[in-house]
C-alpha cells in the first residue's frame, strides 16, 4: 500500500489552465503516478521536486504540493541540472513546453540530454505559444498561420522526439493528453529510468491550436492512427489489433497482418533498449497518415549518469589527496618563510 | 672586474618578448625569486589576446612586469628601471614605459634585419624610438644560450627555448639575486618527468649569470634589501586564485558543500579551472554549456542547499542578467563574480577596466537590487569572496564581486592565514515552527528570509519569478509588490549593519580625499606617498562595498573640502555616489585606456583639484 495518494500531491492553489487545456490532464496524471513513484523508490515526497520555465504549461509546480522552482523562459533544464548534481537524491521532475525547451532553452536541452542527468522531463507540446496568445512556435507546422505567421510558417518545425535520439538521449517517449493511463505509463518508466527521460505530450490548446493534434488523437480513429509500442512486445495497432510494422530495406512498412502471406511473426518486436539509434529514429520520425504515430516508450536506454560520475570522480578525488582542510590547502604547493 | 652595487629601495622590471619566449615563466620566477627573499612584491602580466601573433610583430608581444621593494609595494609600477626585449617588436611595444635612466637589455641575434622589419623599424630602432640615451646592454643572447648547452645533447628547437633562462641569470646578477631558488625551482619543476633537463637549465642560468659578471657592459648592479619583513609563511597568489580560495574557505567555515557553474572566458577562466582542481574540498564545478547555464545551475544548487557561485567577465554578466533577477526575486543566495575586462561587448578582453559598476548596481529589468563588493588587491580577492559568500548566505541575496583583469592575473605574495581568524558562516536555515512556512517572511533585524531546502520533512515551498507574497502564494495584489519591492531593497541595504566601516587613509580631515574601489587601491596610495614626499598630505578612502554603502560613508566626506573619485571608467562611482549621497561634491579622475592609473595621472588630478 502506497503511503500516499493523489490528493497528497495537490497544492491548495487553484488551477489556471483554460478550461479544456490538455495540461490538466498531465497534471492528474502526474499526481497520480508520484505516490507508486515514491513506494517503488523508497523515499519521500519531500524529495521530489518540481522545476519549470515559462510558459503556460510551466506553471505546473504551483499545483504541486512539493517543493517547486518555477523559473525563466527556458532555463529550467539549467536550474534542474544544478539542483540534481548538488543533490543527487532528489527526485527532479520538470514541465516545459515546446517553446520553453526547444526555442528559448535548446541549448541547455540538448546539454542535459548529452550529460544524462537523470531528470524527468515533462514537454508539453502543442505547437503554439500559448500563453503570449498564440504565436508559431519550434513544434508549429510548415504553414501553420498564426498572430505571427499570418500567411504561413515558412519553417521546418522540430520533432522533439527525432532531436532527443539524434543527440544520443537515453530515454524518449511520446503520450497525449487523452491517455491519462498511458501517460502515467510512461511517466513511471521514466522515473525509473537512469539518465534524462524525455516525455513528449501532445498537448491541446482549446484556444489558440484547436484540434492541431486531434487526426491522431480522436477517438474514434486513434487506434488505427497511432502504436502504442511497449518493449518486448510485437509493433501492432488498428482496431482490429492487425496492423503492425516491418522493416522493408532500409524503411519501415506498415502491413496488415493475413494479408500477402503477412503473420505475426514478421511484425517487428520492439526493443526499446537498443544502444543503436537507427529503428528508434525511424520510429520517432513515423507521421501519420503515411504511418501510425509511436506512442509510448521508443527509447529506453541505461548508462551512468552525470550526477553519478560527478560525485564518483568526487570520492575517487578525496580518497588520494592529502589535502582535506583550508588551513592544509594554503599550505600547500609552493611557498616560503621569512625569518 | 669590481661592480659598484647601488643600493636602492625599488625598481621595476619589464620582461617583453614573443608570445614563445617564455617572458611570463622569466618575470614569475624572478618575482619568486623576490619573494622568498623578503622583497615586497607586485606583479603583472601583459598578454597579448592573439594566442600566437604572428612572430616577430608588434602584436605578438608578451610582457611580464615586476615591481620589488624592500618593503611593501603597492603596485607593478608604472615605469621600468629595466626593460628586457627579447626582439625588436618587444622594445618597440614596451620603448614607453622605459625611465629616462633605465637599462635596456635586448637580444642581439633578434635584431637582424628580418626582425627589424617585422616590427616596422627602417633603421636604428633605438633611435627611432627616442631611447638610444639610455643604458643600452646588447647582448646576444641567443647564440651564448647555445655555446651554454652545445654540449648538452639537445636539438637546436629546446635549446633556443632556454634563452629566457640565460637571460633570467644575467637579470639576478644585476639585481644582486641569489641563484638557489631558480636551482631548486628547474628541480622541482623538472625533478618527475624530466631530469635530463635539470642540469642543461642549471647550466644556462649559472651561464648567464656569469656572464653578465664578466662582462664590461654593466657597470652598477643594483641591491634592493628587504627591511625588516613581517615574518611567517607566504605564498604567491594571483587574484583569480585567491577568489577560488576565498570561496573554498567560505564553503568550510560555513559548512556547505561549494557548486560552481561556469562557462570560460577571459580573464575569469582561471577560477573555475583553480576549483576544478579541489574536489578533495566537497567543490563540484561544472562548466556549462554557456554563460546563462551557468548562473542557473548555481541557482538550482543554491535552492539545493548548497553555497553556490558563478564566475564570469563583462559580457557574460550581460548573459546572466535575467538569471540574477530571478536570484534576486527567489531570495536564494549566490555569488556572481565579474571579473571585469575592457568593454563594451568583446572589447579588449585581455585589458583591464573598471567600467561594469552600473551593470552590477542596475542592470537588470524591474526593481533589482543587488548586493555589490569589489576586490582591491591580488590576496584580497581571498577576503573578499569569503565575505561575499558570508554575507550571501546569511542575508539570503545574490551578491555581486566586482574584481579585475588587473587584479586576476596579478600577483603578490600573501602572509597566509589561519582559518582560525575567519569567522564561522551561518547560513539562515529555516528554524523549526509551527504551522505550514512562509518562504517570504522576514527577519526583524536584516530583512532576510529562512532558506528550506528540498528533503526537508513539512517545509515544501515553490520559488519562481513570480511576484509572491509572504506565504509565497501568486499575487498581483499592487500594495503587495510594493512592499515586497521596498523589502528587497531594504534587505540589501540592511547587509551595511555586518560591513566594516570606511577607514580613511592619511589624515581623517583636510583639503582633499581621494576616493576609490577596487584595483587601483595600490596606485592611489603610492599617489598619497608621492604627495608627502612633496610635502602635501592627502587622504584616500578605498570602497570593498559599494551597495550598500559603509554607514559611515557620509561622515567622512564631510570632514574634507574636496573628494576626487579616481577609477578606470568615466565615472560610474561618482554617478552612483552623487545618487546616494547627493550633498557633496564629487570632482573625477577617469582612465579608460584598458590600463590602470599611472601615478602621475592621479598626483595631476590632485594638482588640478
Amino acid at each position: 500500500m502506497a503511503k500516499y495518494t493523489f490528493k497528497d500531491f495537490k497544492s491548495d492553489q487553484e488551477v489556471r489552465w483554460c478550461p479544456g487545456c490538455g495540461d490538466h490532464a498531465i497534471l492528474a496524471a502526474l499526481q497520480r503516478v508520484l505516490p507508486k513513484v515514491c513506494e517503488e523508490k523508497g523515499i519521500d515526497k519531500e524529495k521530489v521536486v518540481v522545476i519549470s520555465g515559462i510558459g503556460c504549461s510551466s506553471r505546473l509546480p504551483y499545483y504541486m504540493n512539493t517543493y517547486g522552482f518555477h523559473s525563466i523562459h527556458g532555463r529550467a533544464t539549467a536550474i534542474a541540472t544544478g539542483l540534481k548534481v548538488a543533490n543527487p537524491e532528489l527526485c527532479v521532475w520538470q514541465a516545459t513546453g515546446d517553446g520553453d525547451s526547444l526555442a528559448i532553452g535548446g541549448n541547455h536541452f540538448i546539454h542535459a540530454i548529452r550529460r544524462n542527468v537523470d531528470l524527468n522531463i515533462m514537454l508539453f507540446n502543442n505547437r503554439i505559444y500559448g500563453m503570449t496568445k498564440g504565436q508559431y512556435s519550434p513544434t508549429s507546422k510548415f504553414g501553420a498561420i498564426t498572430k505571427t505567421s499570418p500567411y504561413g510558417t515558412v519553417e521546418e518545425p522540430f520533432n522533439p522526439g527525432s532531436l532527443v535520439i539524434g543527440a544520443k538521449g537515453t530515454f524518449f517517449a511520446r503520450g497525449m493528453d487523452a491517455d491519462l493511463a498511458l501517460n502515467q505509463d510512461i511517466m513511471l518508466q521514466a522515473s525509473r529510468h537512469h539518465g534524462t527521460s524525455i516525455m513528449e505530450f501532445l498537448t491541446n490548446c482549446v484556444i489558440f491550436n484547436n484540434g492541431v493534434h486531434s487526426e491522431v488523437t480522436d477517438r474514434e480513429t486513434r487506434a488505427d492512427r497511432t502504436v502504442v509500442l511497449h518493449h518486448g512486445e510485437k509493433m501492432i495497432f488498428g482496431k482490429e489489433q492487425n496492423k503492425g510494422l516491418v522493416l522493408d530495406g532500409m524503411k519501415l512498412k506498415v502491413v496488415t497482418i493475413g494479408e500477402n502471406g503477412v503473420t505475426e511473426d514478421d511484425i517487428l518486436t520492439h526493443d526499446a533498449h537498443a544502444d543503436n539509434i537507427g529503428l528508434h529514429m525511424m520510429l520517432a520520425d513515423m507521421k501519420y497518415p503515411e504511418y501510425p504515430l509511436a506512442l509510448g516508450v521508443i527509447r529506453d536506454v541505461d548508462a551512468p549518469t552525470y550526477e553519478e560520475e560527478v560525485a564518483n570522480q568526487l570520492e575517487q578525488v578525496k580518497e588520494h589527496s592529502k589535502v582535506h582542510t583550508v588551513d592544509e590547502l594554503l599550505h600547500s604547493g609552493s611557498t616560503w618563510t621569512i625569518e | 672586474m669590481q661592480h659598484k652595487v647601488i643600493e636602492t629601495s625599488d625598481v621595476v622590471i619589464r620582461f617583453a618578448g614573443d608570445s614563445g619566449d617564455g617572458m611570463q615563466l622569466t618575470g614569475s620566477l624572478f618575482a619568486n625569486m623576490s619573494a622568498v627573499y623578503g622583497n615586497g612584491l607586485s606583479t603583472f602580466p601583459d598578454y597579448p589576446s592573439e594566442i600566437r601573433a604572428p612572430k616577430g610583430t608588434v602584436g605578438g608581444v608578451s610582457g611580464f612586469q615586476v615591481h620589488i621593494g624592500r618593503t611593501k609595494v603597492n603596485t607593478p609600477g608604472d615605469f621600468c628601471d629595466m626593460l628586457v626585449a627579447m626582439n625588436p617588436a618587444a622594445l618597440k611595444a614596451n620603448a614607453k614605459w622605459v625611465k629616462r635612466n633605465a637599462m635596456i637589455l635586448v637580444n642581439e641575434d633578434a635584431f637582424d634585419e628580418q626582425g627589424l622589419a617585422k616590427a616596422g623599424f627602417t633603421g636604428n630602432p633605438f633611435e627611432e624610438l627616442h631611447i638610444e640615451d639610455r643604458n643600452i646592454l646588447v647582448a646576444p643572447i641567443a647564440k651564448l644560450t647555445e655555446d651554454s648547452l652545445k654540449d648538452s645533447g639537445m636539438d637546436r628547437a629546446s635549446i633556443q627555448k632556454c634563452k629566457n633562462m640565460f637571460t633570467l641569470g644575467m637579470a639576478c646578477f644585476i639585481y644582486s639575486r641569489p641563484l638557489e631558488y631558480a636551482y631548486q625551482y628547474i628541480e622541482n619543476k623538472f625533478r618527475k618527468k624530466h631530469p635530463e633537463m635539470i642540469a642543461p637549465n642549471r647550466k644556462v642560468i649559472t651561464d648567464g649569470y656569469n656572464y653578465a659578471a664578466n662582462i664590461q657592459a654593466v657597470p652598477d648592479t643594483y641591491s634592493v634589501e628587504p627591511i625588516d619583513p613581517v615574518k611567517g609563511v607566504y605564498r604567491n597568489m594571483t587574484g583569480n586564485q585567491a577568489i577560488a580560495w576565498g570561496f573554498i574557505a567560505a564553503s568550510e567555515k560555513a559548512h556547505l558543500p561549494l557548486f560552481c557553474g561556469s562557462y570560460p572566458i577571459t580573464p575569469a577562466t582561471a577560477i573555475l579551472e583553480e576549483l576544478a582542481l579541489h574536489k578533495n574540498l566537497n567543490v563540484k564545478t561544472m562548466q556549462t554549456e554557456d554563460e546563462i547555464a551557468g548562473i542557473c545551475t548555481a541557482i538550482g544548487a543554491s535552492f539545493a542547499g548548497n553555497l553556490a557561485i558563478t564566475t564570469t567577465s563583462g559580457p557574460g554578466l550581460s548573459l546572466k542578467s535575467e538569471a540574477m533577477g530571478l536570484a534576486v526575486m527567489t531570495e536564494l543566495p549566490l555569488v556572481v563574480v565579474d571579473v571585469q575586462r575592457s568593454g563594451p561587448c568583446t572589447g579588449m578582453p585581455t585589458k583591464t577596466e573598471q567600467a561594469d559598476l552600473s551593470q552590477a548596481l542596475y542592470g537588470r529589468n524591474g526593481e533589482s537590487p543587488m548586493v555589490v563588493v569589489a576586490a582591491h588587491s591580488p590576496s584580497h580577492c581571498f577576503d573578499m569572496a569569503f565575505m561575499a559568500a558570508k554575507i550571501a548566505l546569511e542575508h539570503m541575496t545574490p551578491v555581486i564581486l566586482l574584481s579585475e583583469g588587473f587584479l586576476g592575473n596579478g600577483s603578490e605574495p600573501w602572509l597566509i592565514p589561519s582559518m582560525n581568524d575567519y569567522p564561522e558562516i551561518k547560513p539562515r536555515f529555516a528554524k523549526e515552527k509551527e504551522g505550514p512556512f512562509q518562504p517570504f517572511e522576514r527577519d526583524g533585524r536584516t530583512f532576510s528570509r529562512e532558506w528550506a531546502v528540498p528533503g526537508r520533512v513539512g517545509y515544501e515551498h515553490r520559488v519562481g519569478g513570480l511576484e509572491k507574497n509572504h506565504a509565497g502564494v501568486l499575487s498581483n495584489d499592487p500594495d503587495n509588490h510594493e512592499m515586497m519591492v521596498r523589502e528587497r531593497a531594504e534587505k540589501v541595504q540592511r547587509v551595511a549593519l555586518d560591513i566594516p566601516e570606511l577607514k580613511v587613509v592619511g589624515p581623517e580631515e583636510g583639503e582633499i580625499l581621494l576616493v576609490g574601489w577596487g584595483g587601483t587601491y595600490g596606485h592611489l596610495l603610492t599617489a598619497l606617498d608621492d604627495m608627502k614626499k612633496e610635502g602635501q598630505e592627502v587622504s584616500s578612502a578605498h570602497f570593498d562595498f559599494i551597495n550598500p554603502l559603509p554607514a559611515n560613508t557620509a561622515e567622512v566626506f564631510s570632514h574634507f573640502k574636496k573628494i576626487i573619485v579616481c577609477e578606470l571608467n568615466t565615472g560610474q562611482f561618482a554617478n552612483y555616489l552623487r545618487g546616494r549621497l547627493p550633498q557633496f561634491e564629487y570632482l573625477q579622475c577617469n582612465k579608460i585606456q584598458g590600463q590602470n592609473f599611472l601615478i602621475k595621472d592621479i598626483v595631476k588630478a590632485i594638482k588640478n583639484a
